[in-house]
Order: structure tokens, then sequence, then C-alpha cells
């Protein structure tokens, strides 16, 4: 049985809402049953924004996560604020450029991953979200690189696919920070 | 369309009226369910329909008594304090015997409270809210694809009623994105709306009215109305029954609830521990045979009632019961969901009390 509860957390314009939309995207595509729940109200630039992001081979009773297999956290308040919600045998995936801490926990797999610098590296910041998920395929086997790429297909508008190409080298350097760790 | 798609709740309900036909449709903007107006405000006039923001809640409540008197499906939509304001205006519609869909994405309460989902409105949205001897449907959808399906089934049964239908969701439902597969073609009860105000050309005029200053009159007419409403009662009450056979402790939850209580069922049959779900789906009509049948059942000790708020729905579940065996209650309120650990926890605490 296939059942993932995956919390993305960060700063509210970082894309946490938008890279937990294309995961859910991806496993659709797989025609996996997902559901995609966000914090929602008076959320801001600045401000934090997270998203409960579950993907399973059942239907799906609560898409309110208590306990998630994977959390991602793009921020310091997030990794310390959702950590204890994951569970043991979990996975935490951090942007380590800009977490400068490391998990209290003992009994997860840690992932820092530079995905911010490695985003600056490809020249779009809007990538960080992007080699995050790769890391996240990677690890969890949640969704495939390929359902991946066709998501990207259906969710950008067409005067966006040039964008593509450079969007799966983000992911793929998401998934070699994983083979290599 | 056979291709499911990842959409928003909120979304999907203003999509599921227009495709239900739904051509007029007025609404003033309130968290969580502001999405509504959003989707309609650009589809809307694609459709050759009108979206028009009114000025109040009030103000759309009555466009939508207009609209509808004129024979036409429209719907209004809004959350918690939003709907307070618009009571007035669904027992005129009551009273007028007029069909409206209405949509209640609600939130914590009371007063302005909070953003966050509740089920706080259960006493309004099936006991009243507005003046008078009236009832509306209530239907509690509990996912995306039930959002859309439920939303189209609404028009048609306020056509074919004459009566307000009310969709009522939480902020969960209204912004969390599960997939959604659209039919082709929706399954709408064209209904040829005699009674409705089109001009009388070559016919006698129609009129639509609440105001009955003969007690008489006005005793016939609430005559009529209970009368389809009991009618109502026998034919359009529904509800999902989830291993309740072989249960020990029967869990009544509706909407999001449900699928948190669905996930506890799960992991308290792994544990050993016989549980079960009634989910209404309509709140009115209730599903009170249903529970009153399980009450007899020699397997059943013990149900357990969970909300989104202080205790509401209970008293129908205790209704239903009628003192056969004890009803357990857990709700929680704020904006706050309860964590499965804690349903769980409670079952089996109701479990060793009712084995001891």
């Amino acid at each position: 049985m296939i059942d993932y509860s995956i919390i993305l957390a960060g700063f509210g314009g970082q894309g946490v809402l938008s890279a937990g939309k294309m995961a859910a995207e991806a496993a659709l595509i797989e025609g996996k049953e997902v559901s995609w729940f966000p914090s929602y109200g008076p959320e801001m630039r600045g401000g934090t924004a997270n998203c409960s992001v579950v993907i399973s081979d059942q239907v799906i009773g609560s898409p309110v996560i208590n306990d998630a297999d994977v959390l991602i956290a793009l921020n310091r308040p997030s990794l310390e604020k959702f950590q204890s919600q994951v569970k043991p045998g979990g996975i935490i995936i951090i942007d380590s450029s800009l977490v400068k801490i490391e998990t209290s926990r003992q009994d997860v797999r840690f992932l820092p991953i530079p995905s911010s610098e490695i985003a600056n590296e490809l020249g779009n910041m809007t990538y960080a979200t992007v080699v995050l998920l790769g890391c996240l395929s990677a690890a969890s086997g949640c969704f495939k690189r390929e359902a991946f790429e066709k998501a990207l297909y259906d969710v950008l508008p067409e005067r966006r696919h040039h964008m593509i190409p450079s969007n799966l080298q983000a992911f793929d350097r998401g998934v070699n920070m994983v083979v290599t760790q | 369309m056979t291709k499911r798609i990842l959409m928003k709740g909120n979304e999907v309900i203003a999509e599921a009226a227009i495709r239900a036909g739904c051509r007029y449709y007025f609404g003033y903007p309130i968290t969580p369910q502001t999405e509504i107006m959003h989707y309609m405000a650009l589809t809307m006039n694609k459709a050759g329909g009108t979206f028009v923001q009114a000025e109040s809640e009030v103000a759309a409540i009555n466009m939508v008594y207009g609209a509808s008197a004129a024979g036409g499906r429209t719907m209004t939509s809004s959350s918690s304090p939003g709907i307070s304001l618009k009571q007035e205006g669904f027992s005129y519609i009551a009273g007028a015997e007029l069909p409206a869909v209405v949509v209640n994405i609600v939130r914590a309460g009371p007063g302005l409270g909070g953003i966050l989902p509740a089920q706080g409105d259960y006493f309004q949205a099936t006991k009243g809210g507005g003046h008078g001897d009236y009832r509306n449907i209530v239907i509690a959808p509990a996912s995306i694809q039930e959002l859309y399906e439920m939303t189209v089934e609404a028009f048609n049964l306020a056509d074919e009623y004459r009566m307000l239908v009310m969709i009522l969701g939480d902020g969960t439902l209204g912004q969390m994105m599960e997939p959604v597969l659209f039919r082709d073609e929706e399954p709408i009860v064209e209904s040829t709306k005699e009674w409705a105000l089109t001009g009388h050309k070559g016919r006698d005029h129609n009129t639509i009215q609440s105001i009955y200053i003969n007690p008489d009159e006005l005793e016939a007419k609430n005559n009529e109305l209970q009368a389809k409403y009991r009618a109502i009662e026998v034919k359009e009450t529904r509800f999902e029954a989830l291993d309740t056979e072989d249960a020990e402790i029967v869990i009544v939850a509706f909407g999001t609830c449900s699928r948190i209580c669905r996930n506890v069922i799960r992991q308290a049959r792994d544990q050993g521990v016989k549980v079960g779900m009634i989910r209404p789906i309509t709140l009115w009509p209730y599903p009170t045979e249903v529970l009153s049948e399980l009450a007899k059942s020699d397997t059943l000790k013990a149900f357990l009632d969970v909300e989104l708020n202080a205790g509401q729905m209970i008293e129908d579940v205790k209704l239903a019961v009628n003192g056969a065996k004890p009803v357990y209650f857990h709700g929680r309120t704020g904006g706050n969901l309860p964590s499965q650990k804690e349903i769980l926890d409670l079952i089996m605490n109701i479990h060793k009390e009712v084995n001891q």
C-alpha cells in the first residue's frame, strides 16, 4: 500500500503551496489518489505558509496530517514547528542554504540540501522548490520524474513550456543530491 | 471528459453550478469561500449568465429571490457570518416556495470568530435560522468529487421541491484540492416552472408572495409546506454506512469530520476494536431511521458523535437512538480539527467502558 503524507512549509512567497500542488499533480498523473490542503487566510509574502499533501493508492481519509512521512522545510521556523510531526523513520528535507540548524530528531532520515544555492547556480531562484521536489521523488518514491515532467506540461501555460528543460535540470540536481548522500 | 483534474473545492462548486445551469450568481466576499465568487466572476459571463458582486449579503439573497421568482437557476454563497445575514431571505424564499441554492463554507464562530474550518452552523442550517416553520434541504459533501456531484443535484432538488437547498461545507473542503472527474453531460432535470413571473402573455398572471393575512389561508399554506417536508423526509434522506454490520461502536460524523474518522476506523480495527460509521449526507432530512435501527442491534454498544462544534448534531443522534444506547461526544471548536489519535484514544476508552 502506498500512503505518503507530506508537509511542505516555509515563508510565504517561496512557492511551498505551488510545490505541494506540483507533487499532487505528478502523483495524480500516476493514477494515485491525492489531496492538497493549504494553510489559508491572512497569509502574506514573508509570513509563514504550509500545505499538506497526501498521496495514496486508496481513498484518502483525512487531508489533514498529524503524522507526516516527509517534511520539507524551507525556513528555520518551519523545521522547528513541524519536525515533531514526522513519523519515526520518516524523512526531513531542508533547504540548507537557508536553514542553518540540523533537526533534533535522531530517528529520521535527514537530508540537508542547498537548494537555494543550486537554484541560484541555475539562474532562477524559483527552482529551489523544484530541486526539493527532486529530493522528495528520489527519497520517497511518491512520484516519478516522468510524471513530474508530464505535470509541468499540464500545469504550465504554453508560453512557459520553454522553461520545462531547466525545471527538469533542477529536479535532477535534487535527485542526485539524494543519491549521493 | 475522462481525465481527473486537480481543483480547489470552492472552484469546483462554482464550476458545478454553471454546469447545472445556474445563470444568476449573487455574492459578497468572505473567507473561506471567496474563490466561489472569484470563479463565478471569471466564468459566468462566458456562460451567458449574470454575476453580481452585491453590496451586502442581504442584497445578494434578495437578488436570488428575484432571479428565482423570474424562473432562473440561481445561487449565492457565503460563510457563517454572511449566512447569518441572509436568514431573513431564507425564510421569505421558503414562504414563497422558490428554488434556490445556497452554499455555506462554514468558519469558526460565534460572531466574526475565525476563518478556519468548523461545523458550528449545524443548528442554524438544519433547524431554521430564519423565522417561521420552514425547512431547507441541507447537503453535507465530504470530498471534492461530492462537492461537484451534490451541487449539481442541489439545483435539481431545489427546482423539484421549490425550496432552498443548502450545501454545507467547511473551510477544509472549500480550500483543499482533490481530483475531480467531470461528466460530459450533467443530469439536469428541466422544470417548466409554470409559476414563474415571466410576463402573463395569454395566461393568468402569477403571484409570488409569502404574506397571508387570513389565518386560515396561512395555516393551509403551512400544512402544504409541512406535507412537502414529510414527503422529502421519506424520499430524499441520504447517508453512507461504513462497516456498521459488526460494529461495537458506531461513529456519527459528517463532512470533513467523517474523513478524519474514516482513518480512525481503520486504525481501531487494526487494534481489534470493531468500529463503523454512519455519515449523514443530508443533514435535513436527517437519517434518523438507520440510527434507530442500529441502536436496537445487540452487537452495538455505543455511538460516538464527532463534530467540529460543541455538540449540535448530537441532539439528532440522541433523538434517533432514544436512550437505547449511550451516545458519546467529541468536538473541537475555534477552527481546530481533532487528530486521529485523540479520536482513537477516546474510542479505546469507550470500548473499555462499555465492556466492563
